[in-house]
């Protein structure tokens, strides 16, 4: 504690509000939030890196693994890529068939985060009926591709996975049985004032703000920015299908929640559309396995808004670079605006009200002109040792006592 | 004859089993309610056993009697108001006037043990919790008392036992009192710590407020003492509010009284499930200008009516 009454709260790497690690330093004055520092960086897996060194083929499969809930917004992004290089006809079929996954992907994800939002301010009721809903949506998309995650139906020049009738009749029921529960918590959210109260005015991102952060999806949506992937720059089988962009005036963390029951309602328009218009023929063209050199930039409306892929492939069968601009990257900026002046209390929901995904975010900063090498294990281990005592913390002391029990509960097992 | 009382029924030993059984209906309805299975009957004994069974750890920093302390503390205060409180007949174990008072007192006792232990747990998250407590003692207290307060000036004495009698022979009277009833039924999650009121504890914000360095057996007493405090204030208010169903048969007696406390437990898991965790600022505000202008009005509407009630 300073002596100015500010009080240091450091929330994170390990906090229950988080479901990925990362760490936002809080000062808070009583329940105000004087300064905010937000610090990624615990996630990094090198996955750009690692798509170097694959073929195009294994690289559908890692791509998936960016995120574990827009896993096919990010394969398609890629493949959309690959194909532009290619110059692939890709067959309607399989457009449509990746738009509908697509959308099933959205209805997931926004039931999965109208759920988190639930219980990120308390109301565990709210978590409890969306996750069960969710469920419809997870058995539909495991029904047709196979898994509930990571549904491995992109594949270069098509899908992997034909739609049957069956499999298309399921696919309209499952949506009318959300359509009918989102309209009920488009009720709970016009309608809860324990949830308005809540969500009204908190994590404010004006929209010019909005703009200047360079916010995407339904976080600049809320803000009164009218931009949407599908619609500003069709991809799949977007063009041809009719729906609306959700814009919302609140500016608040209220009006994200809106965005995104509204488009909920949107996917089930869109979904019944591609059904009802599926065009016969086949699912997929054959690709080369060596990819001509070239590069493109891929764009793809994801749940969490705009997702970017730069592939730049050489002429062999693994791409020379690929770039992934998650959209958890273009909202976590606005963050620190959001928290200003906020109170303690509304950090999560804050913090949640942009769907962040942050394993997808974290980057390798190489900083140029400082000392950099390499280090053996032991000499990172004493520097983490020194780093720790000199901020008070010496485990010294517990490591002699845990040694000592060991030591003692081995003898006495032996004598 | 009074140690057994005290020991056994209506003392510690039937609290200790009420509270587990309140904790169970309270888990086992907020379930349901989500549409969830829920927990089995035995689940809050097995969670008290186990963590007993669990080391009880003190962080360097915190201020070792006072951590280890306000968990008993906590449950013997809880413990001792129930034996004022009347359970199967319409008078409790011991009664005094003015005991209304003195029960309310012990209730406050195990908030300001929630401040004392996060005060001193020395972490963060607990110094948060432990303020935030204190804050929404202050909010919850004033509408709580006064509704109470409201009831015995009707009733005109301070006693629970003379106030739960006196309603008992007014049945209509019991009707005057359904603001304040509602009231304290808010009121009174605040004093456990419950959605939407859960602020000292909000898992999301502040990890589990002044219980974040508590676990083991220190965690177990805590948890009891709130289990326990739940029956207790549950007792008080079907005492005060719905004093009927006192019969001659204490095991008739006994179904009604079990039969309120779970009716009220009901209502808590009912208001926290379908409402938000308020922030603190909304609390005080929801409290004071809500709550207090209602609690204010009932007692106006008691004084009123107690000019027409004939004596």
């Amino acid at each position: 504690m300073t002596d100015r009454g500010e009080v240091k709260v450091r929330i994170g790497p390990q906090h229950p509000a988080l479901k990925e690690p990362e760490s936002f330093l809080i000062s808070v004055r009583g329940e105000k939030i004087t300064a905010s520092t937000v610090k990624l960086g615990y996630n990094h897996r090198g996955i750009e890196k690692a798509m170097e060194e694959r073929t195009y083929i294994q690289d559908l499969y890692l791509v998936e693994r960016i995120c574990g809930i827009c896993s096919h917004s990010h394969s398609s992004c890629f493949v959309q890529a690959v194909e532009e290089i290619a110059q692939l006809a890709v067959p309607k079929r399989a457009l449509y068939i990746r738009t509908l996954i697509g959308e099933l992907e959205r209805i997931h994800s926004h039931l999965l985060w109208l759920g988190v939002a639930g219980h990120e301010i308390g109301f565990d009721t709210l978590l409890m009926y969306t996750w069960r809903d969710r469920e419809v949506v997870m058995d539909t998309l495991a029904s047709l591709t196979g898994n509930r995650v990571n549904y491995g139906i992109n594949t270069i020049g098509g899908v992997r996975r034909d739609l049957t009738p069956e499999k298309i009749e399921a696919t309209l029921k499952a949506a009318d049985i959300l359509e009918e529960r989102t309209k009920y918590y488009i009720d709970v959210a016009k309608e809860d004032s324990t949830l308005i109260g809540r969500l009204s005015n908190v994590g404010r991102l004006t929209h010019d703000q909005a703009v200047k952060f360079g916010t995407v999806g339904p976080t600049a949506r809320a803000s009164n920015v009218n931009e949407d992937v599908r619609r500003d720059d069709p991809y799949f089988a977007y063009p041809e299908v009719t729906f609306d962009v959700i814009v919302d005036k609140h500016e608040d963390v209220y009006g994200r929640t809106l965005v995104r029951v509204g488009e909920l309602m949107q996917s089930y328009q869109i979904i019944r559309q591609i059904l009802k218009n599926l065009p016969e023929g086949p699912i997929t063209v054959k690709a080369p396995r060596r990819i001509p050199a070239g590069e493109a930039v891929s764009r793809y409306e994801a749940p969490r808004g705009e997702d970017m892929h730069f592939v730049k492939s050489d002429g062999t069968d693994k791409p020379e670079r690929v770039k992934v601009r998650a959209p958890t990257l273009a909202n976590v900026q606005a963050v620190s605006q959001m928290l200003q002046d906020g109170y303690l209390a509304d950090l999560p929901i804050v913090v949640a009200a942009i769907d962040p995904c942050f394993s997808c975010t974290d980057r390798l900063i190489a900083l140029r002109g400082t000392e950099s090498g390499t280090m053996d294990w032991d000499t990172v281990r004493r520097r983490g040792i020194e780093w720790h005592r000199k901020k008070g913390l010496d485990f010294s002391l517990v490591n002699r006592r845990f040694e000592e029990r060991v030591e003692r509960s081995s003898k006495a097992r032996l004598g | 004859m009074a140690f057994v009382q005290l020991l056994l029924f209506p003392g510690l030993a039937f609290l200790f089993v009420m509270g587990l059984a309140a904790e169970f209906v309270d888990r086992k309805l907020y379930a349901r309610f989500q549409n969830r299975v829920g927990p089995p009957w035995f689940q809050p004994a097995a969670d008290f056993v186990k963590l007993l069974s669990k080391e009880n750890l003190i962080p360097d920093a915190a201020d070792r009697p006072i951590f280890g302390l306000m968990p008993i503390l906590a449950f013997a205060s809880a413990v001792t108001a129930y034996f004022y409180v009347p359970t199967l007949r319409s008078n409790a174990l011991f009664s005094f006037d003015g005991d209304l008072i003195v029960v309310l007192y012990f209730l406050t006792i195990p908030t300001l043990t929630f401040f004392l232990a996060g005060w001193y747990s020395r972490s963060a998250f607990s110094m948060i919790g432990a303020i935030r407590s204190m804050i929404q003692l202050f909010a919850y207290e004033v509408p709580l008392f006064l509704c109470l307060l409201a009831a015995a000036l009707l009733a005109d004495t301070w006693s629970v036992s003379g106030v739960a009698s006196f309603y008992a022979n007014h049945p209509p009277l019991i009707l005057i009192n359904l603001p304040g009833f509602a009231v304290s039924l808010m009121a009174l999650l605040g004093k456990l710590e419950k959605v939407p009121f859960d602020i000292p504890e909000a898992e999301t914000e502040i990890v589990a407020g002044s219980f974040t360095e508590y676990g083991g057996k220190s965690l177990a007493f805590f948890k009891a003492a709130i289990n326990v405090e739940m029956v207790v204030a549950a007792s008080l208010l079907a005492a005060i509010f719905l004093p009927f169903g006192f019969f001659a048969n204490p095991i008739l007696s006994a179904v009604v009284y079990i039969a309120k406390v779970f009716f009220i437990v009901f209502l808590i898991a009912l208001a926290r499930s379908v409402a938000a965790r308020l922030r603190l600022d909304q609390m005080v505000v929801v409290c004071w200008k809500i709550f207090g202008t209602v609690s204010f009005g009932q007692i106006v509407l008691n004084l009123l009516v107690k000019g027409w009630v004939p004596r």
